[in-house]
């Protein structure tokens, strides 16, 4: 099912006496397509919570329409909209084993949905089943590793066949390793039961690897929509061209002139077309090349040998990063002893932004 | 023993001494008391040792008195006083607006002097031969009968000292409780609404057991103190309990040291002991109670 958000918007009035309001979800236009899962991405306190809680209905919107398929939603209690939910840090009912928790859900159903026991029991089995914690049912939540805890906050979500499933920043309480497991397994289920899915990250590289669409937002403001490699490729302005990628972008401080692209007086790639303005130079990290002959001359600091890539660290008195981060081919040799490293660029891989606005300046 | 708990030990030492010495040596004492027959306190003897107290005690129509009114104002006063706490309590984290002032109102009881509240009491509920108390002029007002609260009928005065245990009570379980009731994750009850569950069921289901360790100790807690009970009766009937025949059993132990009656260490002793060992049945049982229905 798919879901269209038209003009949402959620202000809270704020926190301070007499502040601006605080518009955590400003003028949402979008369409989620049908059992896509969607990487809502964003740094914290931007809004994610709070779009995700009125897609849910536990927050009312300010103004503008949810619509589920062809229902338009906005003014329905959570119940009835066929969402499950999983929370940040689960909400597990501590006193409840698994199989109780994931029973709850059923327990609440009322009038012609009212289901037995034996029914209920063999509908929270087959959603164990899912998230494979089939031998873990009579356990207490507090008697389970995160992982496991995760998976059983998924399958009590997932209990009630919803039309959507929406997952709150649900890896980060996990350490490193269950986080890339965990993610998978949000895939694979997603993938198994075709349910529209939304994730919520402030991870960017956890939204990038898991998500058929990412959804990149600010302050409450979509900036951009489209496939992660789409987005990473052709960033609409400086924010998401900084949010996504690790290591980060590098921005430099350069400068268009006569149709040449200026970084500290070296003009590194030309820019037929582009008016003469100072810019924000965004280069990513696998778009230096080594060349003893490049026109990007770089303090040399320090190598990374990372296997298959070697990492470059070094600066240069127009970059805004604290250091430059370039990732090149193992194959290729670095002078360690020399104080200096030059660069050539690839064309696709330098952005320029406008100074002031920071959007970006097609070429 | 190693160092680092020989060092503990050595903290400890100051707080056990002084539990020894004011906590476990006088109980040892009692409990000898207790089995002493006819212990003159002037000569320090006694004739011998045996149950004869204990007999005597439980023979004894004010001690009989004073059991059934400890154990009726337990019955009443601690479910009742919860259940009101807890409802009181609920409402008050349900509100928004003024939520500061009514927790002062009902915090404001705590710190008044019991004495007081007594006073207050006497006043509300007194009848004499000239006037009515607040209470009997309503009671009046709809046509009732006036009763007196404090000098009349059992159930009367009754029913003042269990209003009045409850009224001393409320406060601290509200504060307990509302602080319990604040530390409630709202996660919880977000899932419970996405998944639609009535407030009843949220109560029921997720409420109560996660505020049940709360309750469980203002229950244990509450059963050991109104089975201590003596200076609520003594603010509603003053000093000569037997006489209201609104005596408990810590009064009973007062009167028989230092009342009129007084000057029976021996008889004080044995009624102290068996309420000693009524609290550690009940509360002995409550812990076992716990166990299954406490979820921590
Ligand atoms: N109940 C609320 N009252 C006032 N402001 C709120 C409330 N909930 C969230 N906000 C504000 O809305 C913004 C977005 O919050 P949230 O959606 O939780 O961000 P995120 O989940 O992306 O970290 C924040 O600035 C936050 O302070
Ligand atoms: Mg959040």
């Amino acid at each position: 099912m798919k879901i269209v958000l038209d003009h949402l918007t959620k202000r809270y009035p704020s926190l301070k006496k007499g502040g601006p309001d605080v518009y955590a979800v400003n003028d949402f236009t979008f369409e989620i397509p049908d059992g896509k899962l969607i990487g809502l991405l964003g740094p914290s306190g931007c809004g994610k919570s709070t779009c995700l809680n009125l897609i849910c209905g536990l927050t009312r919107a300010t103004s503008g329409k949810i619509i589920f398929g062809d229902d338009d939603v906005t003014d329905l209690p959570p119940e009835v909209r066929g969402v499950g939910m999983v929370f940040q840090n689960y909400a597990l009912y501590p006193h409840l084993t698994v199989r109780q928790n994931i029973m709850f859900p059923l327990e609440n159903l009322k009038g012609k949905d009212k289901m037995t026991k034996e029914a209920m029991m063999a509908k929270a089995e087959e959603a164990a089943g899912l998230v494979q914690i089939n031998e873990l049912m009579d356990r207490k939540p507090s008697e389970l590793s995160g992982g496991q805890q995760q998976r059983v906050a998924i399958a009590r979500a997932l209990v009630k066949t919803p039309r959507v499933l929406l997952l709150d920043e649900p890896l980060s309480n996990l350490d490193a390793r269950l986080r890339l497991q965990t993610r998978e397994e949000i895939r694979r289920i997603q993938t198994e039961t075709k349910v529209t899915t939304i994730f919520v990250t402030h991870d960017q590289e956890e939204a990038m690897s898991i998500s058929d669409y990412i959804f990149v937002m600010k302050s409450g403001v979509i900036q951009q929509i489209g496939k992660p490699q789409e987005v990473y490729d052709d960033p609409v302005n400086l924010f998401v061209a900084k949010f996504l990628g690790t290591p980060q972008i590098n921005v430099f401080d350069g400068e268009v002139n006569n149709g040449k692209l200026y970084i500290g007086g070296e003009a590194v790639l030309p820019m037929p077309g582009v008016q003469s303005q100072p810019v924000h130079v965004g280069i990513r990290p696998e778009g230096f090349i080594l060349d003893e002959k490049g026109p990007l001359c770089c303090d040399f600091r320090a190598l990374e040998v990372m296997g298959r890539d070697i990492s470059v660290v070094s600066g240069h008195k127009n970059c805004q990063n604290v250091a430059i981060r370039s990732i090149i081919d193992a194959d290729n040799k670095v002078d360690t002893s020399s104080p200096t490293v030059r660069f050539s660029l690839k064309p696709h891989k330098v952005f320029i932004f406008n100074k002031e606005t920071e959007e970006r300046i097609r070429v | 023993m190693d160092y680092k708990s020989n060092k503990a030990w050595l903290y400890l030492l100051p707080a056990i001494a002084f539990l020894a010495v004011f906590m476990v040596y006088p109980l040892i004492d009692v409990f000898i008391y207790s089995f002493e027959e006819g212990y003159n306190s002037a000569s320090q003897t006694s004739f011998g040792i045996g149950a004869y107290n204990y007999s005597y005690v439980l023979h004894d129509p004010y001690f009989m008195q004073a059991l059934k009114n400890t154990f009726l104002l337990v019955i009443i006063t601690v479910p009742l006083s919860t259940a009101l706490a807890l409802v009181i309590s609920l409402a008050l984290s349900s509100i928004t607006k003024l939520k500061e002032l009514f927790q002062t109102v009902y915090f404001l009881p705590y710190v008044t002097n019991t004495l007081a509240v007594g006073l207050v009491f006497m006043v509300l509920f007194q009848k004499t031969a000239y006037s009515d108390g607040m209470i009997n002029m309503m009671i009046n007002f709809f046509g009732g009968e006036s009763v007196d609260f404090i000098d009349g009928p059992y159930w009367a005065k009754m029913f003042v000292l269990c209003l009045y245990t409850i009224w001393i009570v409320m406060p601290f379980k509200i504060l307990l409780l509302t602080s319990a009731l604040a530390s409630v994750r709202q996660d919880y009850y977000n899932a419970a609404k996405v998944d639609g569950t009535s407030r009843f069921r949220i109560f029921w289901r997720i409420t109560l057991p996660m505020i049940s360790p709360t309750i469980f100790y203002l229950v244990i807690t509450g059963f050991i103190g109104a089975f201590k009970a003596y200076s609520d009766a003594v603010a509603l009937f003053g000093t000569d309990l037997n006489a209201a025949g609104m005596n408990t059993i810590v009064g009973y132990v007062y009167d028989m040291l230092y009342g009129d009656s007084g000057g029976y260490p021996s008889y004080a002793s044995a009624a102290a002991i068996i309420l000693f060992a009524i609290v550690l049945t009940i509360t002995t049982i409550n812990l076992l109670v716990s166990k299954k229905h406490v979820h921590y």
